[in-house]
């Protein structure tokens, strides 16, 4: 049993959907990120009375994306809340109840909508703790599809990242895969900060390994900390959210010409780990960032400052890129918005200009 | 004798117990000459002012019962609360205090009628004409003085000012116009959860009632049915623009639509008591919310930065602190029906000078916060981090 385990813990082998493998507790399943989150939620409900869900159509339509299914049979309306279509409102009140002792995970059908709910957001939660030199907590999450998806047009395609990232009070997370969102999540809920979590529409129903280890109830992944997602030794490539697939699409694509990608998945935009990029590129010496959001004072050009300033810019060999969605509202017509987003030519490109090749 | 004088003050309270300022008559004054404390009247009662009423059968009573101590309490908190309030001004325009300062005198009833009709273990959130309500929520003058000046030892240790004021169940001191409102509702939403039988009061003015949000709130308090008393403290001016200029309707306490509500004599503060014991029995019964409007007035004008005169006359402000005002409406209550001595109430003003004047002299000499406190308090619970300073090289410590 021993052996199989090792073997299987190799990643090499077939994985058996859970729902007809007998022993699935020492197999790899394939999880999408939907199905992660949803699982996340409901352990982390169970584990603690005071977490609570609300946002719209998260009870009884089980949400708008599916991804608090079956949350409100099991738990009620106590602690699955369908809200008005009234953000602030609901924003706010979700602040209030968590810095009067609650733990609310405050759902934004989508971050565009958020907007309507920032002041709450920074002023009432993120900037509270320090306001109050310690004496008020808000640990809150909210969280929500944030970026572009697909066809729905510019006032739903909007990237947050770099606006929350810009705000001192907050934690930004942005996962990337099943066992990101899962432990991610799970650490976003025990957080007893505010935390704003963007989660990723087109990545909803893709699928991913999780192992034993991930699928425990208490895997949590440390907020701050990014991961490797692959060795390499020519470049350093940095992204969050959907776009670390297409870096490790590249990076695949670039194999083949010899090209070694070392790709940075950043699972936290706040608080940045720069540390674990600096380390890659001082073994890499060159750098790329590629992100969904608009350029300006962007996720990118806070990396590529950070490593102007420290001790990794002595190692670059060239300047470093960021790779970026287009400076320009989201158009609705497939080949616009295709041209829109990076695409992994784009970033195929950016790597061939950055070593020069 | 003792017989004697209770018939004598029983008869004169019969013909006294009306509501405002009344002379005390030349009968009481003959028999006040010689007495000890235990010749005070224990308790009274008094008419108060009718409420108006929005989809509610019943009103507050219209009469209240005041006792000694509660008197000489209301008293001594009021009257704290309104030198504390002037001593700030003072320190304002002696420049020790800086940034922004809303100043509370002229509202004091409201503040200490709301704390009388509510208990400690409730829950109050307001606006950022906070000072009043952080001391009626257990602050003490010094950290509430030390605070506006920005020094360590403020209820904040100075990082939070005038705006930002936290005490147990006292959400502040909220900068932003209306964002209080869906705050106060959401601590609604953990009483209701947590199954403690508590309420939140969730204070806002007559600025703040036009704002959005407390209509989203209206509406999923009512829905979910959530212990809150929102209270409208209507001071007739939301900053420099007057209630009719600011809204098409100025029937605040009708403003929650499906939400009862009552308009009430924000100046008296048996009024408020009254109307607030109301309010909180009405939400512990699991009615859902209710609204009040408190009919009051501020002295000062909005700010320090605000004479407070471009929009009104000074005549106004001089006729409502000459026939309205809360601490003379209490003080002569109680003299006039033998409930406290002038002497009494004097000392009682001497005592609050001593404390202001001591809290004063704290909140001008204690130092202002260490630098190394700069960048604490961002994250709670969490391991020491790095902040940047100004600069690349400049990385400051901070801790939980």
């Amino acid at each position: 049993m021993a052996s199989l385990r090792c073997f299987l813990r190799s990643g090499k082998v077939f994985v058996v959907p859970c729902d007809i493998c007998i022993i699935n507790s020492i197999l790899l399943l394939q999880v999408t990120v939907r199905d992660a989150l949803n699982q996340a939620m409901d352990e982390e409900l169970e584990r603690d009375e005071r977490v609570f869900l609300l946002g719209e159509e998260v009870a009884q339509y089980d949400g708008a994306y599916k991804v608090s299914r079956g949350l409100w049979k099991k738990y009620g309306d106590k602690r699955i809340i369908d809200t008005p279509i009234t953000e602030m409102g609901f924003a706010g009140i979700a602040v209030g109840a968590a810095m009067a002792g609650l733990r609310p995970i405050c759902e934004f059908m989508t971050f565009n909508f958020s907007m309507q709910a920032i002041d709450q957001v920074i002023n009432s939660a993120a900037k509270t703790y320090y306001m109050s030199a310690g004496l008020q907590s808000v640990p809150i999450v909210f969280r929500g599809p944030n970026g572009a998806s697909a066809g729905v047009a510019a006032q739903h395609s909007q990237c947050f990242a770099a606006w929350y990232g810009h705000c001192p009070g907050l934690k930004v997370v942005s996962p990337w895969s099943a066992e990101d969102a899962r432990g991610l999540l799970k650490s976003a809920i025990r957080d007893d900060n505010p935390v704003v979590f963007l989660e990723n529409e087109l990545m909803y129903g893709v699928p991913f390994e999780m192992s034993e280890e991930v699928q425990s109830k208490d895997f949590l992944i440390p907020i701050g900390k990014a991961k490797i997602e692959r060795q390499g030794t020519h470049i350093t490539l940095v992204s969050h959210s959907r776009m670390v697939s297409l870096c490790l699409d590249a990076a695949a694509v670039l194999a083949k010409e010899g090209i070694e990608c070392e790709v940075i998945n950043m699972r936290t935009i706040r608080p940045l780990d720069a540390e674990a990029i600096e380390t890659s590129i001082m073994k890499t010496n060159h750098l790329v960032t590629v992100e969904g959001g608009w350029p300006q004072f962007g996720i990118g050009a806070e990396i590529l400052a950070r490593i102007m300033e420290g001790p990794a810019f002595n190692y670059l060999d060239s300047p470093a890129v960021r790779v970026t969605g287009v400076d320009i509202p989201m158009p609705y017509a497939k080949i616009l918005e295709d041209n829109s987003v990076p695409q992994i030519k784009d970033i195929i490109f950016s790597i061939k200009k950055t070593l020069n090749v | 004798m003792r017989k004697m004088l209770t018939i004598i003050s029983n008869v004169l309270r019969g013909s006294a117990s009306r509501n405002g300022a009344e002379l005390v008559s030349e009968g009481a004054r003959v028999v006040v000459s010689a007495r000890t404390y235990a010749d005070f009247t224990p308790q009274a009662t008094f008419d108060i002012k009718k409420c108006d009423l929005h989809k509610l059968d019943e009103g507050p009573p219209l009469q209240a019962v005041l006792s000694r101590e509660e008197g000489l309490q209301y008293y001594r908190t009021m009257q704290t609360m309104r030198r504390m309030e002037l001593k700030a001004d003072q320190l304002y325009k002696q420049k020790i205090i800086r940034g922004f300062c809303h100043l509370y005198d002229g509202q004091e009833a409201c503040a200490v009628g709301i704390e009388a009709g509510i208990n400690l273990s409730d829950h109050l959130i307001t606006a950022y004409r906070a000072h009043g309500y952080t001391l009626t929520r257990g602050g003490t003058v010094r950290e509430i003085m030390a605070e506006l000046t920005g020094r360590r030892g403020g209820i904040a240790k100075g990082k939070g000012g005038s705006m930002h004021m936290y005490t147990k169940h006292f959400y502040g001191g909220n900068g932003i116009v209306g964002a209080q409102v869906p705050l106060g509702a959401g601590v609604a939403l953990a009483c209701k959860y947590l199954g403690k039988n508590e309420l939140c009061v969730c204070l806002y003015g007559d600025g703040a009632a036009n704002q959005g949000q407390i209509f989203e709130t209206y509406n999923m308090a009512s829905l979910w049915k959530l212990p809150c008393i929102f209270i409208c403290e209507n001071n007739k001016y939301g900053m420099g623009t007057s209630v009719e200029r600011a809204a098409a309707s100025t029937d605040y306490y009708k403003r929650g639509d499906f939400i009862p509500g009552l308009r009430v004599d924000g100046m008296d503060v048996l009024c408020v008591r009254e109307a607030t014991k109301l309010a909180a029995e009405h939400c512990r019964s699991g009615k859902g919310p209710i609204l009040m409007e408190l009919q009051t007035y501020r002295y000062h004008g909005h700010s320090m930065s605000d004479p407070g005169v471009s929009y009104r006359t000074r005549d106004e402000i001089q006729e409502v602190r000459s026939k309205s005002d809360p601490i003379s409406m209490l003080k002569d209550r109680m003299l006039s029906n033998n409930m406290a001595s002038v002497e009494e109430l004097k000392e009682i003003d001497v005592e609050v000078r001593k404390e202001i004047e001591d809290a004063a002299q704290f909140a001008t000499t204690d130092p202002e916060p260490p630098l190394d406190d700069l960048c604490n308090h961002i994250f709670y619970n969490d391991p020491p981090m790095e902040v940047r300073g100004t600069n690349p090289w400049t990385k400051l410590k901070s801790v939980s």
